[in-house]
């Protein structure tokens, strides 16, 4: 019943993990099942500051629509977020801020760094800007452009979905983990 | 040319030595005066009855050429007849010091703490001078010709990609 749905309506569900399979049941690891569920249902939090937001308005309607992707549910909470996605110039005195929003949010986390300010500072190397967020916040996928087109995001986003597929479920707990934030002055 | 000869009879009149300049740039009548005099000359304007300069419409620094004086400089506005002038003065660098003028416009309090904020400009009288736009921890004052306008954090660059 549910597959004629699925034809009817064009959708793709995502592939099930490896598994044994049989009448009634189906038995696989919990790492992959909690991998597929984290990476189906991304909530992302927009931390937009100037034309990168623009960019990621786009991709967030219905042309380019990253519900497709499952995240259509912001989280202007970072409590309630998976992903922080930062997208703009970063000025200095915005930095406190952001770490704090990288902080109130709940493991696991992952964060996008949009665009060329908020990778390396882009063009504004200035006294005022902060020459890449990764100087005070772990980041995981960069997205280089000034701005990056919708399309180029949306790689990011998915890179990301990869690696919250694949990620080791101890990750998280890891020396090594703690050994990174704790280079960053997080604890 | 008119107003330029109405205001600067008026403040010859009364601040004879205390202006250094009076001159027409472009449609501005511009005025130098001495920095002591300066909130004096001020008042005057802003008090007389015919002049009535009531709006002060900018505050900003500026820092000359040879790096030695800082100025600051204000643009005044009488709206009932339209009269618009600027007053620019100057002092040593090393002792940048000046009266406020909050007391006679209050929306001189945020302009006189961008001017801190960005020359150091001490304004003498004002009642809450700290930064208001960059880092409360910024110890420099950015605008100034001695300090670099690049971040000073940055390691992956170098002169040498930049022909310098």
């Amino acid at each position: 019943m549910a597959k004629e749905i699925i034809k009817r309506t064009k959708l793709e569900i995502a592939k099930s993990p490896e598994g044994l399979e049989g009448p009634g049941f189906f038995a696989t690891k919990l790492e992959d099942a909690v991998g597929l569920a984290r990476k189906n249902s991304l909530w992302p939090l927009p931390f937009a500051t100037s034309c990168c937001g623009i960019e990621f308005m786009a991709t967030m309607a219905s042309h380019y629509d990253l519900g497709r992707f499952g995240s259509e549910r912001l989280s202007f909470s970072p409590r309630q977020a998976d992903m922080l996605m930062v997208m703009g110039t970063i000025a200095k005195k915005m930095g406190p801020t952001l770490r704090q929003v990288y902080e109130q949010m709940a493991e696991p986390k992952w964060v996008l760094s949009v665009g060329a300010c908020a990778s390396t500072g882009g063009i504004f190397d200035t006294y005022s800007v902060l020459q890449g967020i990764d100087k005070i916040i772990p980041v995981d996928v960069y997205v280089p452009g000034c701005p990056p087109r919708p399309e180029q995001i949306l790689e990011g986003v998915l890179k990301i979905q990869e690696m919250a597929q694949n990620e080791s479920f101890r990750r998280r707990e890891s020396d090594e983990y703690k050994k990174m934030l704790n280079s960053y002055g997080i604890e | 040319m008119e107003l330029l000869e109405i205001v600067n009879t008026k403040l010859k009149e009364n601040f004879a030595d205390a202006i250094e300049s009076a001159e027409q740039l472009y449609d501005y009548p511009v005025f130098t005066v001495n920095k002591d005099k300066v909130h004096d000359i001020l008042k005057f304007l802003k008090e007389d009855e015919e002049l009535n300069f009531h709006f002060l419409t900018d505050l900003c620094g500026m820092q000359t050429a040879d790096e030695k004086q800082l100025g600051v400089i204000y643009h005044l506005h009488n709206m009932p007849k339209n009269y618009r002038i600027r007053l620019k003065t100057f002092f040593d660098i090393n002792k940048p010091e000046i009266p406020t003028a909050t007391d006679l416009w209050p929306a001189a309090n945020w302009m006189e703490r961008e001017t801190y904020d960005f020359f150091g400009v001490k304004f003498k009288g004002h009642p809450n001078l700290k930064r208001i736009l960059n880092v409360d921890e910024m110890d420099i004052f950015p605008l100034r010709k001695e300090y670099p306008l690049e971040d000073q954090g940055r390691t992956d660059k170098n002169d040498s990609m930049f022909g310098r």
